[in-house]
């Protein structure tokens, strides 16, 4: 059985009046421990599909099931304990006047659990942190620290899943590689699985095992990351994707696109 | 003759805890070309280009052997001079829509605004001026999006705005900082070939400021990669995946590559003799 299923999900926003269709018609299912990436522009709607699995954004239609069980409305507790969300922007997602460790002990107080010192210690060793960290402020971290501890403040509920929302896309390339390995270490370690979104296929296809490309709310194509490999796409906008892709500037660096 | 050359730039701010250096002895000199300047953030590579139009201000201090633009010392210009250099002759795209357009301004009145005041045109001649911008950088309702306020704007739109702004005066010196970070792939190829055909047709000349190394190797003549204030390597786009320098190569080896291996990526080592050089 998977453990992530969204059967014909539509996301439907009302904005001046008129409506928004966000998500048409999107179904996937997910394995248990499986990466899985959604790819498309901005506005094709693949950040909205993790906002509605979280209750963020409306789920006009359609059907969330976590393993096997319809999400309840509102996600609850026990909800959280299940998922968890990164998001994009590190400098953003962290409370500016909060330390460190009163973000990473914050799911631990509402939901009753104690042993904080050490699980907020935990949690920073785990990510890669000094425990001394706890003690700081935003403010006081990089980009790529700040988004460690994003990472696991996540984990601080020891969720099965992840719900990555362009985790790298405001961090520099180095940094990028430090925490994408630190999510496959963790992901292999703790058994996560993953549903992650990029903008970048490169990332995507380093990350995930299967993909779909989204265009304007709707699904375009599925793919696995052979079939990425290979350039095995059918439809001319994820092949338009591919050939656009940075990635693919370096192999022909000499015939410029003009 | 080159448009600009640059000697010796340094900036410097000081600060509570003392003198930090952002910028340590760059030079360089622009012809009628595109010159990418790429590093991570904190290398400098935004105040190099803002030092250019001399966009620092206190306690940020700009210092340099020779800055001249055209045969103009831009070290030895008045305000006044500068502000006839700037946005005219020397154009800046910056890097955030969200923040360097006005909030409460229509983008229509923001794109008039200097066609106004600097060129004394009539509404008419400069509403018309500020849609044909608008519909060279592609964008498909100009009238909807010159009524509109920056909020109401997707970042790329916001950022083709603003690219459109600094094209209306058709200046000889295009500095972009970071335009195409903020886009899609898709949009981002046509930002590009709009600012490619501005080099070949115009003979602009333009610094392209950014993180991405192999958007910068597909897209600019020459690259100069920035560490800590520091020109670590000068390198012809062609050739920049043959590139000696252990930083250039470092940053090329962690980015991911579809269909690349599934191991962890290196990371980059700042252990070599290049990652402390010039510190004092």
């Amino acid at each position: 059985m998977s453990l992530i299923e969204i059967e014909n999900l539509s996301v439907v926003f009302r904005a001046k009046g008129r409506d928004v269709r966000a998500v048409e018609n999107v179904s996937l299912s997910i394995d248990a421990q499986e990466s899985y990436g959604l790819v498309g522009e901005s506005g094709s709607g693949k950040s909205t599909i993790l906002r509605a699995i979280c209750g963020m954004a409306p789920v006009s239609g359609g059907m969330i099931r976590i393993a096997g069980q319809p999400v309840p409305t509102p996600r609850g507790r026990a909800f959280s304990t299940q998922v968890q969300m990164v998001f994009q922007d590190p400098y953003a997602s962290l409370h500016p006047r909060h330390t460190i460790d009163r973000t990473l002990a914050e799911p631990l107080a509402i939901h009753g659990l104690g042993d904080r010192d050490s699980r907020v210690v935990q949690a920073l060793t785990d990510v890669g942190l000094p425990p001394a960290f706890r003690f700081r402020y935003p403010h006081q971290l990089s980009g790529g620290q700040r988004q460690r501890v994003a990472i696991a403040r996540a984990l601080m509920l020891k969720p099965k899943i992840l719900l990555l929302d362009e985790p790298t896309s405001a961090l520099d390339a180095s940094v990028q590689a430090e925490v994408l390995n630190l999510l496959n270490r963790l992901r292999a370690e703790l058994g996560l699985t993953f549903l992650m979104v990029s903008h970048d296929l490169a990332v995507i296809d380093h990350m995930c095992d299967r993909i779909m490309v989204l265009q304007h709310g709707r699904q375009v194509e599925e793919l696995t990351r052979d079939d990425l490999a290979a350039a095995r796409m059918t439809t001319p906008y994820a092949r338009s994707l591919f050939d656009a892709s940075a990635d693919r500037m370096l192999d022909s660096p000499t015939e410029p696109a003009r | 003759m080159s448009l600009l050359d640059v000697k010796n730039l340094r900036v410097t701010f000081a600060t509570e805890t003392g003198l930090v250096e952002a910028v340590r002895g760059v030079s360089f000199s622009l012809g009628h070309e595109r010159l990418g300047i790429v590093g991570e953030s904190g290398s400098g590579k935004t105040m190099t280009g803002r030092a250019v139009l001399r966009l620092i201000r206190p306690p940020g201090r700009v210092q340099a052997d020779a800055m001249t633009f055209d045969g103009q010392d831009i070290l030895a210009a008045s305000e006044r001079e500068m502000r006839a250099l700037r946005g005219k002759r020397i154009g800046m795209v910056m890097q955030d829509p969200k923040y360097s357009l006005n909030p409460v301004m229509t983008v229509g009145r923001q794109l008039t605004e200097g066609l106004r005041l600097r060129d004394r045109l009539g509404a008419a001649d400069a509403t018309a001026k500020a849609v044909a911008a608008l519909e060279a950088v592609q964008i498909r309702d100009p009238a909807r999006v010159m009524e509109a306020y920056p909020h109401e704007l997707s970042g790329g739109m916001g950022q083709r705005v603003m690219i459109a702004m600094m094209l209306i005066p058709e200046p000889d010196l295009l500095i972009a900082d970071e335009p195409t970070s903020a886009l899609d792939v898709t949009v981002q190829a046509e930002v590009l070939s709009i600012l490619d055909r501005l080099v070949r047709d115009r003979g602009m000349g333009l610094i392209f400021i950014s993180h991405d190394l192999r958007l910068v190797a597909r897209f600019c003549d020459r690259v100069l990669v920035m560490h800590k204030g520091l020109v670590v390597e000068e390198i012809a786009a062609a050739n920049l995946l043959q590139a000696q320098h252990p930083y250039t190569r470092g940053l090329l080896n962690c980015l991911p590559r579809i269909g690349g291996p599934r191991g962890p990526l290196p990371g980059l080592d700042r252990t070599g003799a290049w990652a402390t050089e010039g510190r004092t």
